[in-house]
């Protein structure tokens, strides 16, 4: 057994453990440490593979940021994960069984002889002097450019979507918003309401009467 | 170096619209005015320029990520017209609903780029990328109306979906990958011209055809349909109902037609199935719907199941009759939301059918021109809708498979009935109401262009129909 090979199967099991932590874990930030697990021994795996950019690129990325941000968002939240879980029981038969047929089904398709040592040989070892980062930048900016713009798009109306969807102005300030007046309409403000319109009751309209006469004559004078 | 100029449409696209992204950062008026018209103005320029360049060949750039051929230009032109629609009828809606405007117009712009990149996707990178885009701008159109409990659960509920989609795309595009070791569809095509397909291609294909199951919202994939559909606001579901259905069209053809038409016999399997469920469960649902917007949700499962009968035959008249109803569909659904927009008052949504009655007497253009377009979904003789209907059933039968044409005939004809019961409505109840409709301009020419041209269509479809059979010369 070669250095190789111990390293790939302890952080092949460490990603399988992490894995599993992740959804079986009571406590949110646990799962999520676990998730950083997985991630970190993944990483190492990808480095096993000669992908060093990525290798670094997943750990900068999702372990530095991405997981941080999950931290933050976990134990600033107050999620009420009771009642997330209520019904699990119930839907715990027909989960199982939908995973493995799934599973089996998987299983049955992707045997060894599709994707098996003969098939896929081992790629071939690269020198000292070959750099991942500069194939990677090569193939991006040239062969890949295309995708790699539409991707930049996508990330872009991700920000915009984002933004759009959770910016709300500034809450601080108690003045008047002259825009936001100018913007209300007729439906906001005025209820119609259909009256009864019959004799009043109270006596009333004889002074009414009076007081109309009064005043035509007020005028007529 | 490669020659951009084929790569023009997206990259003014893209320019235009980051240019009016700033420009919008800076606007004081909350109307948008100047969004507005830039955003308008941007995708006549596109069109424009598509239409100059409009590909007489196919070819293959930019490391054949890219393909340009007839069917991506017809596509991309179709969509930028029906965005342009869909913008004209969005625009009286989200005013008095103070949904975010200026961000509303730029999302449209990148959906539609989104859809160009799409229906020129050459491998199967562009092709996921491309609907990436697209679907993360429609998950953001439908979440826009902020404060509306209903917005909210529809953008959850497509956005859930939309996600679990993408993930079986992207899983049944990893399997074969990992069969064929190929990215680009012209290379799958060469290695099943050359090899027996295995087991684990074939399953990554029904992965592929699930997602796409899904995304066009087929029976057993429908379950989000009604929901977004009723949920979002009306202008969105108009939107998301004509181009995005077109721009899927291209995502089905690449896939089905350039990549894996060498083993054709097992996604037509597939595409039997849910085309017949599709036309079964649609039209017969549709007909216990009070609410309009779900019974137009489900009369678009229906048409999706007729669309699915030309693709089945397999063949490039098949293709392009199932381009042709494609394109009629946006259309008219366009227009059948559109009125919805148009008959609204204020910021109440029309949500009920008997909320028509009598509209026929209080306005009689407008009634005219929304019972145009449902006569027309309908499939009725002088509209377009029966040409479009008459085109995939011929392909069908062509294709050998008589018993679907005879089940789509017949749930035609079940499906005449809830569309007439709301000319019925339209025309032959008495009015609730005398109160008028006044509508805006912008509604008003939005309507009377998509009725019309149903109308036109139906007169004279001829022209489109060449067009549609000159989009699959290359197959």
């Amino acid at each position: 057994m070669t250095v190789e090979s111990v390293v790939f199967y302890l952080f092949a099991t460490l990603t399988l453990v992490g894995a599993i932590g992740v959804i079986t874990m009571r406590n949110a930030v646990q799962a999520v440490l676990c998730l950083v697990l997985t991630f970190f021994s993944a990483a190492v795996l990808w480095m096993l593979l000669e992908a060093e950019f990525l290798a670094v690129t997943l750990v900068l990325v999702y372990v530095g940021a991405v997981m941080v941000l999950f931290l933050f968002v976990v134990m600033m939240l107050d999620v009420d994960y009771a009642s997330l879980k209520a019904g699990y029981t119930k839907y715990l038969p027909l989960g199982i069984i939908t995973a493995l047929a799934l599973f089996g089904g998987i299983y049955w398709v992707i045997r060894s002889e599709v994707f098996g040592v003969e098939q896929m040989p081992e790629p071939a070892k690269h020198g000292a002097d070959y750099s991942n980062v500069t194939e990677l930048g090569r193939l991006l900016y040239t062969d890949y450019f295309f995708a790699f713009e539409v991707a930049g798009v996508i990330l872009l109306v991700a920000i915009v979507a984002a933004i759009s969807l959770t910016f709300r102005g500034r809450r601080d300030r108690r003045g008047q918003s002259v825009p936001m007046q100018h913007q209300a309409s007729k439906e906001e403000r005025l209820r119609v309401v259909s009256m009864e319109s019959g004799p009043r009751q109270d006596g009333q309209e004889k002074t009414e009467k009076k007081k109309r006469i009064r005043r035509k004559k007020g005028g007529g004078s | 170096m490669y020659n951009l100029m084929h790569l023009l449409p997206e990259m003014f696209l893209l320019t235009a619209g980051c240019v009016i992204l700033l420009i919008d950062v800076f606007s004081k008026d909350l109307d948008r005015n100047l969004t507005y018209r830039l955003t308008q103005l941007a995708l006549l320029t596109t069109a424009i320029i598509c239409v100059v360049q409009f590909p007489q060949l196919q070819y293959h750039l930019y490391g054949r990520h890219y393909v340009l051929d007839p069917m991506a230009g017809i596509i991309k032109i179709s969509v930028i017209v029906l965005a342009m629609l869909a913008l004209l009828f969005a625009r009286p809606y989200i005013l008095p609903r103070r949904i975010l405007r200026g961000e509303y117009y730029l999302l449209h712009l990148f959906a539609v780029l989104g859809m160009m990149v799409l229906a020129s996707g050459g491998s199967m990178l562009t092709l996921y990328l491309g609907l990436e885009l697209l679907s993360l701008s429609l998950y953001a159109l439908v979440a826009m109306q902020r404060h509306s409990y209903q917005a909210a659960e529809a953008a959850v509920k497509y956005f859930v979906m939309g996600a679990i989609a993408s993930g079986f795309l992207l899983y049944g595009m990893s399997l074969i990958y990992g069969v064929t070791q190929q990215i680009h569809l012209t290379d799958i095509a060469a290695y099943l011209a050359q090899n027996d397909a295995s087991l684990t291609l074939r399953f990554g294909l029904v992965f592929i055809v699930v997602a796409i199951a899904f995304k066009f919202g087929a029976v057993p994939f429908q379950m989000w349909v009604p929901d977004v559909y009723d949920g979002a606001p009306t202008s969105t579901t108009a939107f998301l109902s004509s181009a995005p259905k077109v721009a899927a069209f291209g995502l089905a053809i690449r896939i089905f037609g350039y990549g894996f038409i060498g083993i054709a016999v097992d996604w037509q399997g597939l595409l039997i199935i849910l085309a017949s469920l599709s036309m079964l469960l649609g039209n017969i649902v549709a007909l216990a719907q009070s609410n309009i917007k779900r019974l137009l949700a489900y009369s678009a499962i229906a048409h999706i199941g007729y669309f699915l009968l030309g693709i089945i035959s397999g063949t490039a008249a098949g293709f392009s009759a199932s381009f042709f109803y494609i394109l009629i569909y946006a259309i008219m659904s366009l227009g059948g939301f559109g009125c919805l927009i148009y008959l609204g008052q204020g910021s109440e949504d029309v949500k009920d059918i008997d909320q028509l009655k009598g509209l026929g007497r209080k306005n009689p253009w407008g009634g005219l021109l929304i019972s145009f377009l449902f006569l027309s979904m309908a499939g009725l003789p002088p509209f377009v809708g029966f040409w479009a209907k008459l085109e995939v059933f011929l392909a069908v039968l062509n294709a050998g498979f008589i018993w679907l044409a005879v089940l789509g005939a017949v749930m035609s004809i079940i499906g005449l009935v809830y569309y007439l019961k709301v000319v019925k409505v339209i025309f032959f109840d008495e009015p609730e109401t005398e109160q008028k409709i006044i509508a805006a301009r912008g509604l008003r020419l939005g309507l009377g262009l998509t009725s019309l041209s149903v109308v036109a269509l139906g007169v004279f479809p001829s022209k489109l129909l060449e067009l549609c059979r000159q989009a699959f010369e290359y197959l």
